[in-house]
């Protein structure tokens, strides 16, 4: 178990170096000169100048020490400075990416707690009603563009039928909570406004379910298929023949084996869903990351932007790293070897 | 025996026949058939098929068959709900929105293709490499692959679109560069099981080369399931080119391009008819792909679920 563990987390140090090594690359040789870039296109003409931004900038230095000089300013949290906002990216990051955090939990704990059960009785009860239901649900899920939906979502719970609140993260009018965690759920708690809290959360529905979407059907059709793979085992067989109970055979002996691609899967889209966040956070003008990352693309504001690929990328392979740890106890062969 | 007694020849017919057909002619009427019994028992798969072939045929047959021109503004007629004339209504500059649907998939379908096929292509050349070789060379090459998948497909390609201009081909370029260690990581898999095969060790008894052993014995077992994964791709790859040009980082904004049209109606929200078809004709066609690809899928090989 252990040295499982050690040589996943070893294995980070390559993906790492790997990680920043690409993005170095990009945000080097993608705008097609830095000294231009940054400069503009009067300033390239002054020879003294270009020289002065370059050896400031360290641009005169051989690659390699121009990459370790990358990688030291990320490790001390130095992004660059945003062009729209002129402010240090890292600052404009941790000021977005709490409303990020809030909703992309909650649609993940939307997709989990509506997909894996779907997936489970979808598979114990193949080709019922119930079966065909989730899976034009989940086929649903993953087939309609996200924008899309949250327009159409919009339209109906907000415009036509009023069940539901407009974009936004409150109500028009109504003040955030003093921040602590900047989620406003759990900071309306913190001061035991409830009214807040019900504000907050009411407003997290809408937005919620549309990023959860693309999750959720994913992780029922893996669930279900895992299900069905599972349930023809031999030893479910034997579990029942040994004359357990049905509910006893479904969680203990073909859910949890059948778990380990649904986690693997649960990883994986975290990805997806820090995408779908771009999306959805801009329609529903939610002030994260996505829409941060929006507006930083549609101002050319490349350090910005880069900021946010290098933060979801992180994000990405710490999940990643959870997941494959989560492997060794849901998995007891890992353990010993 | 029984079927030539079932088919009424004589023993001389059967060995004319057999002369004449031979075992090519057999298995081509047998896959025909077996093709046939499939969509039958499939019905999804037809349905995603005719759904398919219904797209492309709008999507090249628009220049004949739009009632209106797809760029022609008729500010009079703005933002008209569906009627007889224009069957699904007028956008904020009175365009045709059927007609300006009809020209949408002429950017995102052949973008989302070529993303599909550029990653099928590295993706499988990796990947194989990597699972036969194995070694140094696979570590190296799945630790690339993972160093790749960490990058968001949707940001890597905003991020692009911030440094070299939002287009389309810059938008392909950056997808590329993202979207094949999928197809890398199943196809080392793949190829890891395949080369345990005992056909493989007996290539290489006859005395095929390494290189020939990969191309002409491993490869082709893996094809299949990559040809399936490609399907189930196509219609992501549609999702995320419709996303991009929903933000504004794909094509010009007055182009006719479905997720163009859907963030034309943002604007103008009781106008749902402006957004609402042209997004239904996104949904639609990823459905069908995934219509497509589950059933490939399926009857190609259960196991292969967990991994695609």
């Amino acid at each position: 178990m252990q040295r499982f563990i050690i040589r996943r987390l070893l294995l980070l140090i390559p993906l790492l170096i790997g990680v920043t090594l690409v993005a170095f690359v990009i945000s080097r040789w993608v705008p097609s000169d830095p000294v231009n870039a940054a400069l503009g296109q009067n300033a390239v003409g002054d020879e003294e100048l270009v020289a002065a931004f370059r050896k400031k900038w360290g641009l005169d230095k051989p690659p390699y020490i121009q990459y370790i000089t990358y990688v030291t300013k990320l490790v001390q949290g130095d992004m660059g400075i945003s062009i729209a906002t002129h402010r240090p990216v890292i600052d404009d990051l941790g000021r977005y990416l709490p409303a990020t955090i809030e909703l992309g939990t909650v649609a993940m704990i939307m997709a989990v707690l509506v997909g894996v059960p779907f997936g489970i009785i979808s598979a114990i009860r193949r080709n019922s009603f119930l079966d065909q239901v989730s899976r034009v649900i989940s086929l649903i899920g993953v087939s309609a563009p996200v924008f899309w939906l949250a327009l159409v979502g919009l339209y109906i719970f907000y415009g036509e039928l009023g069940w539901l609140p407009g974009p936004g993260r409150l109500a028009i009018g109504v003040d955030p909570p003093p921040s602590v965690t900047n989620l406003y759920t759990v900071d309306a708690l913190l001061v035991g406004n409830f009214s807040l809290f019900l504000d907050a959360l009411y407003h997290l529905i809408l937005p919620g379910i549309v990023l959860a979407a693309f999750s959720m059907g994913l992780i029922t059709r893996i669930t279900r298929s895992s299900m069905l793979e599972t349930v023809d085992q031999d030893y479910v067989r034997t579990a029942r023949s040994k004359g357990l109970k049905e509910s006893v055979i479904i969680y203990r002996h073909t859910f949890r084996n059948a778990l380990i691609p649904t986690i693997t899967v649960l990883g994986l889209s975290y990805g997806n869903l820090l995408t779908g966040a771009v999306l959805t956070e801009t329609i529903f003008s939610w002030p994260g990351i996505g829409q941060y990352a929006f507006k930083a693309a549609v101002s050319l504001d490349f350090p910005a932007i880069m900021g946010v690929t290098m933060l979801i990328a992180f994000v990405f392979i710490f999940v990643n790293l959870l997941v494959d740890i989560s492997y060794v106890f849901l998995d007891p062969r890992l353990r010993e070897g | 025996m029984q079927s030539t007694t079932r088919s009424g020849l004589s023993d001389r017919g059967k060995i004319k026949a057999a002369a004449l057909t031979g075992p090519q002619m057999r298995s081509k009427r047998s896959n025909f058939e077996a093709i046939r019994y499939f969509l039958r028992r499939n019905q999804l798969v037809t349905i995603g098929i005719i759904i398919i072939v219904f797209w492309i045929f709008i999507t090249l047959a628009a220049h004949f068959i739009a009632p209106f021109e797809p760029l022609q503004q008729n500010l009079v007629d703005r933002l008209h709900a569906p009627n007889s004339t224009y069957l699904f209504g007028t956008d904020q500059l009175g365009r045709d929105v059927l007609s300006r649907m009809m020209y949408g998939g002429r950017i995102s379908l052949p973008a989302a293709i070529v993303v599909v096929i550029v990653a099928g292509i590295v993706g499988t050349l990796v990947g194989s490499i990597a699972g036969f070789v194995g070694g140094t060379i696979e570590e190296i090459f799945m630790r690339t692959t993972d160093v790749f998948m960490a990058f968001p497909t949707i940001i890597l390609a905003m991020a692009i679109a911030a440094a070299l201009g939002p287009s389309i081909g810059n938008a392909v370029i950056a997808l590329s560069i993202v979207w094949w260690p999928n197809y890398a990581r199943v196809v080392r898999g793949l190829v890891l099981s395949i080369k345990e095969n005992e056909y493989v060790t007996a290539s290489r008894a006859i005395g095929a080369t390494e290189p020939r052993v990969l191309r002409r014995v491993v490869l082709p077992n893996a094809i299949a399931p990559v040809l399936v994964l490609a399907t189930l791709d196509l219609g992501n790859a549609i999702l995320v080119f419709a996303g991009l040009s929903f933000l504004g980082l794909g094509p010009e904004p007055s182009t006719p391009e479905w997720g163009r049209m859907v963030a034309d109606g943002l604007a103008f929200f009781d106008q749902w008819w402006i957004s609402a078809f042209p997004g239904l004709a996104i949904f639609t066609i990823v459905m069908a792909f995934n219509f497509v690809g589950d059933g490939l899928r399926d009857a190609l090989d259960p196991r292969l679920r967990r991994q695609i």
